[in-house]
């Protein structure tokens, strides 16, 4: 294959470094009219008029649109059918939307949407999950006759043996907040009625084009062939774009259906707040029961998620939850309990995690605390009882097939970060606030760090880093790990589709089903590609998909994009190559098998690639006299003469490669199953500081290892993980929706505290492949494998810093206590 | 009234003067790479560099940019499509995820090098410290500046020996300018 020339190769970064990348809200269209969303100021209520005719008067409005002007079905849903394209009979959360205003400019039609009145009988809101599953809890959906969404339940072995044989037990309640995804470019949507076939084109900002379709086509009652969905470039997703941006797309469509011309509707960033699903705000009552030797004999959890307004997909991520409940590590008797709630709070759906990042941060404290218990490192703990090749986990899903890679991330990250020697570092348990081995440093240096670190090239060391301390700062250093499922596992139908069309001259379009979120998922595709091929990178040009062109492959989310396209991608590149041969084997004198792709070539048995450069062919001049020679001679063909000879046989060279994911399988009565077809292997460190009189939290240092199966494109691989750690800290330390009495205050990115470059530390990430036999290209996944586990991992740095453990998020310390006793033991 | 974008000048309509400088900029001249992700000036998005200060727009009308001297995005790559150095290390080194930051992130970078071509990554860390990037961590952004650095190394170099004349020529259009009320980024 080609490598690319650059460092990190992007088929879009020229694009958005030159600012001619063209966003949703960056696309024009003639006579284009804009719209707004109406909310009222309701949480819960029945509604029983709505008043549009103060804002229908404003000069310059079109047309306001409500529930009643929805031809199709007003309420759609991945898998409850409950979510409002307008809200109907009940307001439900502060974020329904009741009219869009639809008129000649942004401004004209924002300024009517304060005027929708909304007249309504209020009616008591229920905004905490416990108390929506109580059985007289005001219903938020009375058709579905409870507030519980679902449930899910693992039961293996018996769990009152396993606490008999236990001689610990650490029981505790935990409390995850909600968070917003805080994708840069809001929800945003084009749509145009196409005058020649009076198709609608529907560009948005999205990363499920296919169910954005399906919304909308509902919405306007239409077949899903007269809505074309067309890729869009995103500004970011990270599981959020889902739900909501469909909805957004749904009601431009209408408007732009019922008034003959385009619409546009960009959200502001207070609606999209306000408005748009969350990442679920989780209350887990855990108990794990282990021996004096350190070994886990039971775990029993609740778990409760906070659905809010509408199902979403809150069924999958909870599902989630419980098939990881008991991270890396192997159980024998576990009894799990997980509700999903409607409450009346902001909708809570699909984000980076699904269902992971909130249960991480309870099992990885818990491993921590039972460490303390038993005597023993938190590490050595994490070694008697996390998954090895062969182990069956809480599912009874047996762990082969691909290598269990636990025990070796864990090591990479340890050796990266030093840890043994830093281990001694941290503050807790120590007498004198001064950590041995640590300079402090006079708070009158202020934020500069050491020359060695100033003089650049490279990441800093983390042992240069750490030693500074300044005055009245703790140290402390954690450590967290988890595995995680790959792709959507038993939540869904899953497999993904790739097209390869070569054109006569010898270029390349290449479409697949997975959808760029901003995370390179175009890149990577044409990579897989290219290199299948055996053909340069740039004869290979991305089709911007359409949902008009390709089939459905379910939408870019649980980290499926690589895996998943990726495979498809092969798949098709494979296909293509066996078409290519069998047209030319004879030719190139070898059986069709036997005959090669490399170097813009196809090369017979004779010149494979295994004798490389040293092909008698491989002079100039034989290369050059090639294309009109008489072939029977040779034993090569450039790969463009081959198209146009395939071109000229009435042969395409065209496939399509389908990959459908390994068979899975699940008992939603005994939680027990083949969950996912494979696993992915992760583990992070992190570095801190805590100042005692502030409770000023200072990242220093953060290590993350994860096994990917195989880096495609190795720097945007990285980039997810860099990204992910980031956003992980947000979770842990910054991040939270507030919304007293259910109206959300956090409406903005100045009271949404999102991280800062100050806020992170110099990071390093150590890629490890272990190329997975289930997938064709080997690779797995990394978006949220990233995500799930720096939280705990500051959370378990903040205790071997001050002895204090945090167990809600975010973390919010204040002044400390004068000593930080060591009561428990350390460590 | 004018203002000269990207080495262009541009003649504002009175009707124009109004505007926000960010409509006016994407609407009115078609310059798109500015973005507007919060409205409020809190994350940078919307920065464009005025007379070589980075400024964030989302909140500023037309009128208070009289004269001003502006540099968006769609600027800074030469008129051939070369990309400038500092865009080229936003690629080598990953810098680009979703892109939505990027052109803010870029000009911002852009004048902090202008003025310290030999930065510490602490020093870029809290260059940048007002642009949100929801995606990439900083890092590889912090990695691209680093990179980028050496070029402006030459560049300071190079304007040394440039006329003083010229120098003083550009001080007085931008004192000229009547930007007093606007606070740089
Ligand atoms: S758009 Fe956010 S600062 Fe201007
Ligand atoms: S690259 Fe997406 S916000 Fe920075």
């Amino acid at each position: 294959m080609s490598k690319p020339e650059t460092k990190c190769w992007r088929n879009d970064a020229y694009a958005k470094v030159t600012g001619k990348a063209k966003f949703t809200d960056d696309l024009k269209f003639v006579n284009a009219l804009h719209a707004a969303p109406a909310y009222s100021d309701f949480v819960h209520a029945r509604i029983l008029s709505i008043d549009t005719s103060a804002a229908e008067k404003v000069s310059g409005v079109i047309r306001v649109l409500t529930a009643k002007d929805v031809p199709g079905v007003n309420r759609f849903g991945q898998i409850i059918r409950d979510y409002r394209i307008f809200a109907d009979d009940k307001i439900r959360y502060h974020g329904d939307v009741v009219a869009v205003i639809v008129a000649e400019t942004r401004e004209i039609a924002i300024s009517a949407a304060q005027l929708v009145k909304v007249n309504a009988e209020p009616l008591p809101a229920v905004l905490d999950p416990e108390a929506a599953m109580l059985p007289d809890a005001p219903l938020v959906h009375e058709n579905h006759g409870s507030n519980i969404v679902n449930t899910h339940v693992v039961r293996r072995g018996n769990v009152d043996n396993g606490f008999k044989q236990a001689d610990f037990v650490i029981e505790e309640m935990f409390r995850t907040q909600t968070i917003e995804h805080a994708y840069m470019e809001t929800e945003a949507a084009i749509c145009v009625t196409r005058s020649t076939d009076g198709v609608i084109e529907v560009y948005g900002s999205m990363q499920h084009p296919f169910s954005t379709r399906r919304f909308v086509a509902a919405c306007l009652g239409v077949a899903l062939s007269e809505i074309e969905v067309i890729g869009t470039p995103m500004g970011g997703g990270f599981g959020g774009k889902d739900d909501t941006a469909a909805i957004v797309c749904a009601r431009t469509a209408l408007a732009a259906k019922l008034l003959g011309r385009p619409v546009k509707m960009v959200y502001r960033r207070d609606w999209s707040m306000r408005e748009s699903y969350k990442r679920h705000p989780y209350r887990v009552a855990y108990k794990m029961g282990v021996t004096k030797a350190g070994r886990i004999t039971a775990v029993q959890c609740r778990i409760v998620a906070d659905g809010g307004a509408y199902c979403s997909v809150t069924p999958w991520v909870t599902w989630r939850s419980t098939v990881q409940c008991c991270g890396p590590y192997v159980v024998e008797n576990v009894h799990c309990d997980t509700f999903g709630v409607y409450t009346n709070n902001v909708v809570a759906g699909a984000m980076r995690g699904f269902g992971s990042p909130q249960m991480n941060f309870v099992i990885e404290q818990v491993v921590e605390m039972a460490a303390v218990k038993v005597g023993i490192s938190g590490i050595e703990f994490r070694r008697r009882n996390m998954v090895r090749q062969g182990s069956v986990t809480i599912t009874g899903q047996k762990l082969d097939g691909h290598k269990v890679a636990m025990e070796q991330v864990l090591d990479a990250v340890l050796k990266e970060i030093d840890y043994e020697k830093k281990l001694g570092w941290c503050s807790h348990g120590k007498t004198s606030t001064t950590p041995q081995g640590l300079g402090v440093r006079q708070p009158s240096a202020a934020v500069e760090r050491e020359p060695a670190f100033e003089s650049g090239g490279g990441p800093p060391q983390s042992k240069t880093l750490s030693r500074e301390l300044e005055q009245d700062e703790l140290y402390g250093m954690g450590v967290a790990m988890s595995y995680r499922g790959v792709s959507l596992g038993a939540e869904g139908v899953d497999f993904c589709s790739a097209i390869i069309n070569a054109q006569a001259d010898g270029s390349i379009f290449l479409e697949t089903g997975i959808h760029e979120n901003g995370q390179g998922s175009e890149s990577a595709m044409l990579l897989i590609c290219a290199e299948e091929l055996g053909v340069d990178l740039n004869r290979i040009r991305y089709r911007r998909s359409s949902t008009s062109s390709i089939p459905d492959s379910g939408t870019t989310v649980a980290s499926r994009g690589t895996i998943m396209g990726g495979g498809a991608v092969t798949l098709a590149a494979r296909e293509l190559k066996k078409k290519i041969a069998e047209a030319f084997c004879e030719k190139l004198h070898c059986a069709a098998d036997e005959v090669r792709f490399k170097d813009n070539f196809i090369w017979g048995k004779a010149t494979r690639m295994e004798c490389g450069d040293m092909s008698p062919l491989s002079s100039t001049r034989h290369v050059a006299s090639f294309q009109s020679a008489d072939m029977s001679t040779h034993s090569k063909i450039s790969f463009a003469e081959a198209m146009r000879q395939m071109w000229a046989m009435q042969k395409f060279p065209f496939a399509l490669g389908v990959f459908r994911a390994p068979r899975v399988s699940w008992d939603e009565h005994t939680g027990q199953g083949d969950a996912y077809f494979t696993w992915v292997y992760g583990c992070q460190a992190v570095e801190l500081t805590v100042n005692k009189r502030t409770g000023k939290v200072r990242l220093l240092n953060a290590v993350a290892a994860h096994d990917v199966g195989r880096a495609v494109n190795p720097e945007m691989v990285r980039g997810q993980i860099y990204g992910g750690m980031a956003m992980s800290a947000g979770y842990a330390l910054h991040e939270e929706v507030k919304a007293p009495g259910g109206k959300m205050t956090t409406l903005n990115l100045n009271t949404y505290r999102l991280p800062r470059s100050m806020d992170l530390p110099e990071m390093k990430v150590i890629i490890v492949e272990n190329p997975d036999p289930v997938s064709p290209t080997g690779a797995k996944s990394i978006g949220e494998p990233a995500n799930e586990i720096l939280a705990p991992a500051i959370a378990n740095a903040i205790f071997n810093a001050t002895g204090v453990r945090h167990f809600s998020l975010p973390i919010k310390l204040g002044a400390m206590p004068e000593a930080t006793a060591c009561e428990e033991g350390c460590k | 009234m004018k203002l000269f974008v990207n080495n262009r000048e541009i003649e504002v309509p009175a009707s124009a003067m109004q505007k926000r400088i960010v409509e006016f900029l994407r609407e009115d001249l078609d310059l798109t790479g500015t973005k507007n992700a919060c409205d409020i000036g809190a994350c940078g998005a919307c920065t464009i560099l005025v007379n070589d200060e980075p400024l964030r727009i989302c909140v500023k009308l037309v009128k208070d940019f009289a004269g001003a001297r502006i540099l968006t995005i769609e600027g800074l790559a030469a008129p051939d499509g070369t990309l400038h150095p500092l865009q080229q290390a936003f690629l080598d080194c990953g810098a680009i995820q979703c892109g939505y930051c990027t052109p803010g992130m870029v000009l911002t970078a852009h004048a902090f090098l202008l003025k310290n071509p030999r930065p510490t990554r602490d020093q870029i860390r809290q260059a940048i410290f007002k642009n949100l990037c929801r995606c990439t961590g900083y890092q590889q952004i912090i990695d691209a500046i680093e990179k980028a650095a050496p070029h402006y190394q030459r560049e300071e170099r190079g304007l040394q020996a440039a006329s003083a004349s010229e120098k003083a020529e550009t001080q007085k259009s931008s004192n000229d300018s009547e930007l007093a009320g606007v606070e740089a980024g």
